[in-house]
Order: structure tokens, then sequence, then C-alpha cells
């Protein structure tokens, strides 16, 4: 939601003292009202186990993590939520699986109950090969969503012009992907990402695709408000400091991002004063 | 009585409550949703609400994902 011509001004009030590093604090991540010091937020799918999970979570410093929600099998009492509850992150639920809006609404509401909260990582995909969002049914279901009171975080297309048309049906964010879910293949089209974040007056979170740190600090240095990812961190060979990584990746692109890079040159500018030969 | 509980047929006992199936199913406390015929029966009715025959009970957690 920062503009790119000045991205010292934001909604979310100064950054802090010029040359202080912005933290949580100074400088919050405002969703829906609500304020978080992390700009990451995590994904649990694909962990190698839940003691695993707990140590990237805590890792990360992240305050909001999604959770799917699937049909109880019966003896699985230990469970992600209560990973969630002990580490105080808040939870947020998706609707992975779903096809169509009616499937959409229903798992959403299926997440409401179990975990008391309206909040929800609306997820309409079109195919299993490309899990690709379908914009027709992905507006349909935020629509509705948004009128039965949900706060709606879409996972969407990097398409400004469904970007723009989600945040007009009322969603809290929007949440345009880098790459295909789990691709790990980086920001494909940073043009778009900077074409959203151009234009959105809620924020912008790069949602999938996201493969190691340097794009997560890319995501951020675009005017992305904050990177959510699951697999770049859960599948890496050392999931806890891959997370350590994504969480230093992800300040330091916001830091570099309210900093305002220097314009690229196509030669050099000396940065000693010139030599003073005799 | 014969009703389908997360897609599978079973035989609950008559006068069985929505509160009944989630029992038989998980002892978790939090974090689990039921939808009766598809639609959301809140935590505070499980026990108000009786399954009939042929019903779709569906028990939902939240599990690794996204």
């Amino acid at each position: 939601m920062t503009s790119t011509h000045d991205p010292m001004t934001t909604a979310h009030g100064a950054p802090g003292a010029p040359g202080t590093a912005p933290d949580g604090h100074a400088d919050p991540l405002v969703i829906a009202g609500r304020r978080f010091g992390s700009r990451l937020i995590t994904g649990t799918g694909g962990a190698p186990s839940m003691q695993v999970l707990e140590e990237a979570l805590a890792a990360s410093g992240t305050e909001l993590t999604t959770v799917a929600m699937r049909r109880v099998t019966p003896g699985s009492d230990g469970s992600v939520w209560d990973v969630l509850n002990r580490n105080g992150i808040a939870p947020l639920p998706n609707t992975a699986g779903c096809f169509t809006a009616a499937d959409a609404v229903r798992t959403a509401r299926l997440g409401r109950e179990a975990l008391g909260t309206d909040w929800v990582k609306l997820e309409v995909v079109a195919d299993e090969r490309t899990l690709l969002p379908d914009p027709v049914e992905l507006l349909d279901a935020a629509e509705r969503l948004v009128d039965e009171g949900f706060t709606v975080l879409p996972y969407t297309n990097d398409d400004p012009v469904l970007a723009r048309r989600l945040e007009r049906v009322g969603c809290a964010a929007v949440m345009p992907l880098a790459a295909p879910i789990g691709s790990g293949l980086g920001i494909r089209n940073p043009h778009n990402l900077e074409l959203i974040v151009e234009q959105a007056d809620v924020p912008v979170i790069v949602d999938a695709g996201i493969g190691t740190a340097s794009e997560a600090a890319q995501a951020m240095e675009l005017g992305c408000d904050a990177v959510l990812l699951a697999s770049a961190v859960t599948r890496a060979q050392d999931p806890v400091l891959m997370a350590r990584a994504m969480r230093d990746a992800v300040t330091a692109g916001r830091a570099a991002r309210l900093a305002g890079r220097i314009p690229v040159r196509r030669h050099a500018h000396a940065s000693s004063p010139p030599a003073d030969h005799p | 009585m014969e009703v389908t509980v997360n897609g599978e047929r079973r035989t609950v006992a008559p006068g069985s409550t929505v509160g009944d199936v989630v029992r038989d199913l998980t002892r978790a406390e939090g974090g689990v949703a039921a939808s009766l015929n598809d639609e959301v029966v809140p935590r505070t009715t499980w026990d108000a609400t009786p399954v009939a025959e042929n019903d779709r009970v569906d028990v939902l957690t939240a599990v690794q994902g996204g």
C-alpha cells in the first residue's frame, strides 16, 4: 500500500527516527485495524514434524499463521491448533482444497466456528495441477464472505485488475502470488506486483512461490506490506534456520523499502572524491 | 439408525445428537467444528441438535496447511 514515489509516507505512520531500523512497534503491519509487529505470515503445511514446525514458527517471529480445515480422523488429538495456542500465534484458517465459491464459503464458516475467528485466507483454485486461483469463483466467494462479516484475505493471481476488484468488494488485504504454490520459483512478475502495490489501499501480501530469503526481501523492496510463505520454510533442509532467515529478510526488505534505494545507473558513479594528482 | 459421518456410514443410537457424534470421533476441546447436512452447527447447540436417519454429519478440525 506504500506508493512507489513516496516510500516514507505510509498509512501506518512514521517508520521511526532517521537511521533507525523500523521495528514492529514503530512500523506495524495493520490489517483490518489489527496491528502486527511481524510482517511475516507463515503457513504450517509440509513440516516434517509438529516439533520442527513449532520451533520454526518461533524462529520466524510470526504472529499470524494459516491452518487448513479437514475432517477429523479418530485418534488425532495433538493438533496444530495447540501449537499455535501455546505460542500465542493467531490462527488464519484457509479454504485450501476448494474449487468453487460455495465450497469455500462452507469451509470458511467451519473455520470460523472451529477457531473462533472471522478472519479467513480465501483460496479458490482452478485445478490440482497449477493450484492457480480461479478468479471468477474467488471474487464471488470474497463478496459473499465479506457480506457475512468475514475479514477476507484472498489468495489471488498477480493480476492488478483482479486485485482492485477484490479490494472493491471489501477484502481486508490482497494476497497476490509470486509464483505457483510450493514452486519456490520466486517473483515471476515484479512489475505486476508493483502495479498492485501502487493502486492498493489495503495491505498487499505476497502469498506463494517464495523459495528463499532474497525473494522475500525483494517482495518487501517492491513495496509489499508482508510476505506469506510455508513450503520455503517447512520443506527447507533446516526449517528452523530458514525461518530465521525469512524473518531477517522481511525485516531487511522493509527497511530498504523505507530507506529508498539509489537510482539504477548505466555507468559508474564514483563514491570517493576525485583523485588530487599533483 | 444409520447416518453418514465424515463420508462414512455409521450406526448411532436413536436419539443421538451432534454432540454425541463429535465426541465419538475426538476428545479435542478446541479447534473443532461440526456441520449437519452442510449447515454449521454452533458448538453451543451440539447437544441440543438431534441427528436423524440418513443425516450427513461432518466434523472438521484445523490441520497443517497453507
